[in-house]
């Protein structure tokens, strides 16, 4: 455990001595992580958030934020009566906490989506199931990232 | 005009479930970026994709700026009758595209 803090301390000072740091201070209102806390409470209401049941595929360090491809899969039965009704992104430091909400029902069959999303920074990103039931499951997964989205070209 | 791309099956046994993938190429400008000269490079997005099976939608998304150039979507549905899939996506200044796939479900 403790190994693995210090090589990801490690990488975000490594990203950060490339320039990476010096650039951030260009990008206007960067979201906090209570803005994403906030954006997510505007989805859920005030229902609980379970961690569980939804799997975040995101590769650990990503090249170029650019196009970072997510998968995200809720376990589920995906029949009229239990099925995921819907799955939000969110991002901690993006400009902003939102990145996409799917909608889906049980004729998806299953709840598996991907896309490729934008990074502005080395953050967590935060999955959330939305079922039928009315309850909320979640997931995160930590990204490092060398060459940030917003600031420069693909 | 918009160029899109879309992977889905022609045939398809019923109830199976097949899994589609799109792509449309659109710059998805964030509205955060800045040109040469300091101003402001405004959005230009793709807000809303809705696929829709025989008039029935079966898969929406709603886009922000942090969905990467060139939306990119792989989901599945469930082949329920022979028909047509339509795609559309909507989006800033009046984007507006549709695509359209048919399958044969025996």
């Amino acid at each position: 455990m403790d190994r693995e803090t210090s090589r990801r301390e490690f990488l975000v000072s490594a990203a950060a001595g490339l320039g990476l740091g010096a650039v951030i201070t260009v990008v206007p209102a960067h979201a906090t992580p209570q803005e994403a806390q906030e954006a997510i409470r505007k989805i859920v209401g005030s229902a609980p958030v379970t961690k569980g049941r939804v799997k975040l595929e995101l590769p650990p360090l990503s090249e170029n934020g650019n196009t970072v491809p997510l998968t995200v899969s809720v376990e589920s039965a995906m029949t009229p009566a239990d099925h995921v009704r819907a799955i939000h992104v969110f991002t901690e430091l993006n400009p902003q906490p939102e990145v996409v909400s799917f909608r889906l029902g049980p004729r998806a069959g299953r709840a598996r989506v991907s896309t490729r999303i934008r990074l502005a920074n080395t953050q967590t990103v935060t999955a959330i199931g939305e079922l039928s039931d009315g309850s909320f499951w979640s997931a995160t997964a930590a990204v490092v990232v060398t060459l940030a989205a917003c600031l420069e070209d693909a | 005009m918009a160029n899109a791309l879309i992977n889905a099956p022609d045939r398809a046994r019923r109830g199976e479930i097949i899994e589609i993938k799109t792509l449309i190429s659109h710059q998805m400008e964030t509205g955060y970026r800045r040109s040469q000269l300091g101003a402001r490079i405004p959005r230009d997005i793709i807000r809303l994709f809705v696929c829709t099976y025989n008039g029935t939608e079966v898969f929406r998304a709603e886009l922000h700026p942090a969905i990467a150039a060139n939306p990119f979507f792989v989901f599945s549905t469930v082949a329920t009758e022979s028909g047509t899939l339509t795609f559309q996506w909507t989006g800033d200044n009046g984007f507006s595209a549709t695509e359209t796939a048919t399958i044969t479900v025996d």
